[in-house]
C-alpha cells in the first residue's frame, strides 16, 4: 500500500513540476509548485513510514475529535482573517487612497472583496460546518467517523482549496462569478474533497447506532449534497489551455446569469442556512439543556425549506434581460419561504422555554438568541426584498450589502462564535472557557459593531437608491453616480467602525481561546464515549 | 415503536421517545399562527401567478390576468414623461436656436435631453465626456472645424461629415507623398510645427515656408489659421485631430485622412438633434 502511495505522490510530483515549468500565468505555476512541495512532504512522510512496524490503529469506541480541534482552529483563524480584510475594504471603499499604488495590483479592492467573501463564507463558514458536522454526526450517531484518515483528507484538502483560491484572486485568476470565483482545477479540486466529505458524512450516518437520524443531520445532508449539485452546474467551464488557469463558462447571456445566481442564492440558503441550522439544532438544545420545542415543526419547516430555497434565485435578476415569468416565480417562492425559514427560529427560540433565566448568567446563550434574532430578522427581510417593487429601489445598493451582513455577522457569525464557546473546552478537556467576561466583551463588541453595519448600510443603501431614482420635473436624472457615491462618506467609515469593532471581537475569542487551551486541564480528563442511548 | 415516551416535566409537554446524545424533542404541535401564516403566503403565491406572468408552458409562459410586462412598465413610464414634456418639444422643434438662452427653461430642457442624446449615439467616438480622442474631436474646447455656433453644430450633427448626403460637410486634403520629396515633406511638418512655437533652424524655415505656401496656404491660410468654410483646420494651435507628435503630422500630410462622422437626420428626430447641439454647444466651447 506505501509503495502505491509513493508512486502516486511521485507522479504528481512530476506532474506539478512539468506545470510549475511550463503553466502560463502566475497563479498557475504557483499551484503548480504549492501542489510539488506538499507531493514533496508526503512523499517523504509515507518514507519514512514505510517497511516499519505499523502503529496502534485509533479506538473504534472513540470519537475522531483531533480533526475537529484542527477545524475549530482553522474556523478561528480564517474568521479573523476573513474579518480583517473586510474591515480593510470597507476602509478602502470610504478612503479609496488605501488602494495602495506600490500594492498595485494585488491590493485593490477588486481583488480583495472576492478574498473577504470566500475568506468569511467558505473558509470560516466551512470550516465550521464541516468541524462541527463532524461533531454533531458522531454524537448524535453514537458512532467514529467513517473512513479514518478520510476525515482528515477533507480537513487539510479543504484548506488547500481555500489557499489556493485566495492566492489565485490575489494574482488575478477568476472566472467572475460571485462566491464561485475559483478557477477550474479548484473547481475539480473541492469536487474530489467534497466527495470525500460526503463520504464521510454518510458513511457516519449509514454506521449509526441510533435508530432515527437527528434533526441537525438532516439540515447538514442536505447542505453537503446540495452544494455539491449547485458547484458541479456553475462551474462547468472549459479550460482554455491544461497549463494555464483561465477557462471559459459554457453558459451564456442570461443562461449564465441564471445559473451564476441559481447557484448564489442556494449558497445563502444550503451553505449559510440550512449547514447552520444544524448547528442550531444541536449545539442550542445543548447548550440550554432543554429538549427540541417541536419535532414536527422541524420536519415540515425542514422540507418546506429545501423545496421552497431552490427555486428563489432569480430574485437577483428582476428587471433584467431574465424573462418576466421566472422573476416572477423567484419573487414568489422567495415570500412563500418566509415561514419554512422563520420555522427554524421558532424552534430554537421555544427550545428555550424553561431556560430563558440563562440569558442572564450565560453569555453563550446570548449569543445563540441574538443570531436567532438576527436570522429572523434577515429571513424576513430577504423575502421583502424580493418583492419586485421593493427591489426596484433595493437592487445594487448598499442595502443588499446590510442585508447580507446582518445575516453573515448576525446569524452565521454569531452562531459560529457561540460553538467554538461550547466546543473548545469540550475538545481539549477543560470546565469552561478561560475567561467569561471574554466571552462577554465579544457578545457586546460583535452587537454593537452588526448594528453600526447594518443600520450604516440601511440607510446608505436607500438614499443611494432614491438618489438614482431621483428625477427634474422634466424627467431628467437629478444626480450623478459621483453624486452618491460622495453622500454616502460617512456611512461608509460608521460601517468600517462596525467592522474594527466585530474584528476585536473575534480578537477576543481567540485570545480567549488560546488561553483556554494552554491552560490546565482538570484532574481527570473527561474523555467521552460512544455509547448509544437506547 | 414504542420509544420511551416521557412527559417534560417543565412544559408538560410529551417527548417523541426518541434520544440523541442527551438530546430529545417536545412532541408541540405546529404553531398556529406559523402554520396560518404559511398557508395565507401560498394562496396569495397562487393569486399573484395567475395575476403575473409565472408558469412556463410549451412555448411560453402564461401572460398573467392584468397583462403586466416590465417592458410594458418602462414604456409607461417613458411615455408619461413624454406626454408631460410635449409642449416642451413642440417649443423646441419650433424655436430659433440661437436665441435659446432667452427661454431657460426650453434651454434647461434641451440640453439635458441632449446630454441623453450624446451618451446614446455621439459618447462611443467622442467620449462620455466629449473630450474626443485621437481621430475624434474633443468637443469641450473652441477649436472647431466647422463652426462652432449652434446651427453650425446642428448642421454637422445633422448631415454628418464626409458622407454621401448633398448637404454633408465635405472636405478632402490632398495626398501631398505623390508630390513632394520626403525632405519637403519634413521641412513643412517643421514648419507647421513652427506655427504654435516648435524650434525650427533658419534653412528649414525657409523651404517649410515655401512648401507650405505653395501647397498649404490656398486652403489653410497663408498664417496657417486655417479656413472653417472649407473645414481646413487651424495649424497654429497646437492641437493635434491626429496625435501632437510630428510623425502623425508627417501621415497626415503624405497620405491625407478621410475622417468621417455619420449624419443623423434619418436616425434621430428633430428635436434629438436640436437637443444634442444644445448640449454640445454648452460644453464650453460654443460660439455665437
Amino acid at each position: 500500500m506505501n509503495y502505491f502511495k509513493l508512486i502516486v505522490l511521485g507522479l504528481i510530483m512530476i506532474l506539478a513540476a512539468m506545470a510549475a515549468d511550463w503553466g502560463q500565468d502566475l497563479a498557475y505555476r504557483l499551484h503548480a509548485f504549492l501542489i510539488f512541495i506538499i507531493a514533496f512532504v508526503l512523499f517523504v512522510w509515507v518514507l519514512r513510514r514505510t517497511d516499519e512496524p505499523a502503529a496502534h490503529p485509533p479506538d473504534p469506541s472513540e470519537y475522531n475529535d483531533g480533526v475537529i480541534r484542527a477545524g475549530v482552529i482553522a474556523t478561528a483563524f480564517w474568521g479573523l482573517a476573513g474579518f480583517l480584510v473586510g474591515t480593510f475594504i470597507a476602509f478602502q471603499l470610504a478612503f479609496p487612497a488605501l488602494n495602495f499604488d506600490w500594492a498595485q495590483p494585488f491590493a485593490n479592492f477588486g481583488r480583495l472583496r472576492p478574498l473577504h467573501t470566500s475568506a468569511v463564507i467558505f473558509a470560516f463558514g466551512g470550516n465550521a460546518l464541516i468541524a462541527t458536522s463532524f461533531y454533531v454526526v458522531q454524537r448524535t450517531s453514537g458512532v467514529r467517523l467513517f473512513g479514518n484518515n478520510l476525515a482528515w483528507f477533507v480537513f487539510w484538502g479543504y484548506q488547500l482549496f481555500i489557499v489556493m483560491a485566495a492566492t489565485g484572486y490575489l494574482l488575478g485568476a477568476t472566472q467572475s462569478k460571485e462566491y464561485a470565483e475559483p478557477e477550474w482545477y479548484v473547481d475539480i479540486w473541492l469536487t474530489i474533497v467534497w466527495v470525500a466529505y460526503l463520504a464521510v458524512y454518510l458513511g457516519t450516518i449509514f454506521n449509526r447506532k441510533e435508530r432515527h437520524i437527528y434533526v441537525a443531520n438532516w439540515f447538514y445532508l442536505s447542505f453537503i449534497i446540495t452544494v455539491a449539485m449547485l458547484h458541479l452546474i456553475n462551474n462547468l467551464s472549459i479550460p482554455v489551455t491544461i497549463l494555464g488557469s483561465k477557462s471559459v463558462q459554457v453558459f451564456a447571456g442570461v443562461q449564465d446569469a441564471m445559473t451564476q445566481w441559481w447557484y448564489g442564492h442556494n449558497a445563502v440558503g444550503f451553505f449559510l442556512t440550512a449547514g447552520f441550522l444544524g448547528m442550531m439544532y444541536y449545539f442550542l438544545p445543548k447548550q440550554a439543556g432543554r429538549p427540541v420545542f417541536s419535532y414536527k415543526l422541524s420536519i415540515i419547516h425542514f422540507w418546506a425549506l429545501i423545496f421552497l430555497y431552490i427555486w428563489a434565485g432569480p430574485h437577483h435578476l428582476h428587471y433584467t434581460a431574465l424573462p418576466d415569468w421566472a422573476s416572477t416565480l423567484g419573487m414568489v417562492f422567495s415570500v412563500v419561504l418566509w415561514m419554512p425559514s422563520w420555522g427554524g427560529m421558532i424552534n430554537g427560540l421555544m427550545t428555550l422555554q424553561g431556560a430563558w433565566d440563562k440569558l442572564r448568567t450565560d453569555p453563550i446563550i446570548r449569543m445563540f438568541v441574538l443570531s436567532l434574532g438576527f436570522y429572523g430578522m434577515s429571513t424576513f427581510e430577504g423575502p421583502m426584498m424580493s418583492i419586485r417593487a421593493v427591489n426596484s429601489l433595493s437592487h445594487y445598493t448598499d442595502w443588499t450589502i446590510g442585508h447580507v451582513h446582518s445575516g453573515a455577522l448576525g446569524w452565521n457569525g454569531m452562531i459560529t462564535f457561540a460553538c467554538i464557546y461550547f466546543l473548545t473546552p469540550r475538545l481539549w478537556g477543560r470546565d469552561k472557557m478561560y475567561s467569561m467576561s471574554a466571552i462577554n466583551w465579544h457578545f457586546w463588541l460583535a452587537t454593537i459593531g452588526i448594528v453600526l453595519y447594518a443600520s450604516s448600510m440601511w440607510v446608505t443603501g436607500i438614499m443611494e437608491g432614491l438618489m438614482w431614482r431621483e428625477v427634474d420635473s422634466q424627467g431628467f436624472l437629478v444626480n450623478s453616480f459621483a453624486d452618491t457615491v460622495a453622500a454616502k462618506f460617512p456611512m461608509y467609515v460608521v460601517r468600517g467602525l462596525g467592522g474594527v469593532l466585530y474584528l476585536s471581537g473575534a480578537v477576543i475569542m481567540c485570545w480567549n481561546m488560546w488561553m483556554t487551551i494552554r491552560g490546565a486541564k482538570p484532574a481527570i480528563a473527561h474523555v467521552p464515549n460512544a455509547t448509544p442511548a437506547e | 415503536m414504542p420509544d420511551n415516551k416521557e412527559i417534560d416535566q417543565l412544559s408538560g409537554v410529551e417527548t417523541t421517545g426518541h434520544e440523541w446524545d442527551g438530546l430529545k424533542e417536545l412532541n408541540n404541535p405546529l404553531p398556529r399562527w406559523w402554520l396560518w401564516t404559511f398557508y395565507i403566503t401560498i394562496i396569495w403565491g397562487i393569486g399573484y401567478t395567475i395575476a403575473y406572468p409565472a408558469w412556463p408552458m410549451v412555448n411560453k409562459a402564461t401572460a398573467g390576468l392584468l397583462g403586466w410586462s416590465s417592458r410594458g412598465e418602462v414604456a409607461e413610464d417613458i411615455k408619461a414623461h413624454e406626454d408631460k414634456n410635449q409642449a416642451l418639444v413642440a417649443e423646441l422643434v419650433a424655436a430659433d436656436m440661437t436665441d435659446l438662452a432667452a427661454t431657460p427653461d426650453l434651454r434647461r430642457y434641451a440640453v439635458a435631453r441632449g446630454a441623453s442624446v450624446f451618451r446614446a449615439f455621439c459618447s462611443q467616438c467622442h467620449g462620455s465626456g466629449a473630450a474626443g480622442a485621437t481621430g475624434y474631436p474633443n468637443l469641450l474646447d473652441d477649436d472647431w472645424l466647422w463652426g462652432g455656433s449652434i446651427d453650425e453644430i446642428a448642421a454637422t450633427v445633422r448631415y454628418g461629415i464626409r458622407t454621401e448626403n448633398d448637404d454633408a460637410r465635405f472636405s478632402e486634403m490632398p495626398a501631398f507623398g505623390d508630390f513632394l520629396e520626403e525632405a519637403e515633406i519634413d521641412a513643412v511638418v517643421k514648419y507647421v510645427f513652427s506655427l504654435s512655437g516648435g524650434s525650427i533652424d533658419q534653412a528649414t524655415l525657409e523651404t517649410g515656408r515655401q512648401v507650405f505656401l505653395d501647397g498649404c496656404a490656398s486652403c489653410h491660410g497663408d498664417s496657417g489659421l486655417g479656413d472653417r468654410d472649407q473645414g481646413a483646420p487651424n495649424l497654429a494651435d497646437a492641437i493635434w485631430l491626429y496625435g501632437n507628435d510630428p510623425e502623425a503630422v508627417k501621415t497626415t500630410v503624405k497620405y491625407s485622412r478621410f475622417g468621417v462622422m455619420p449624419g443623423w437626420d434619418e436616425r434621430l428626430s428633430e428635436a434629438d438633434i436640436r437637443a444634442v447641439s444644445a448640449y454640445v454647444h454648452s460644453l464650453g466651447g460654443g460660439e455665437e
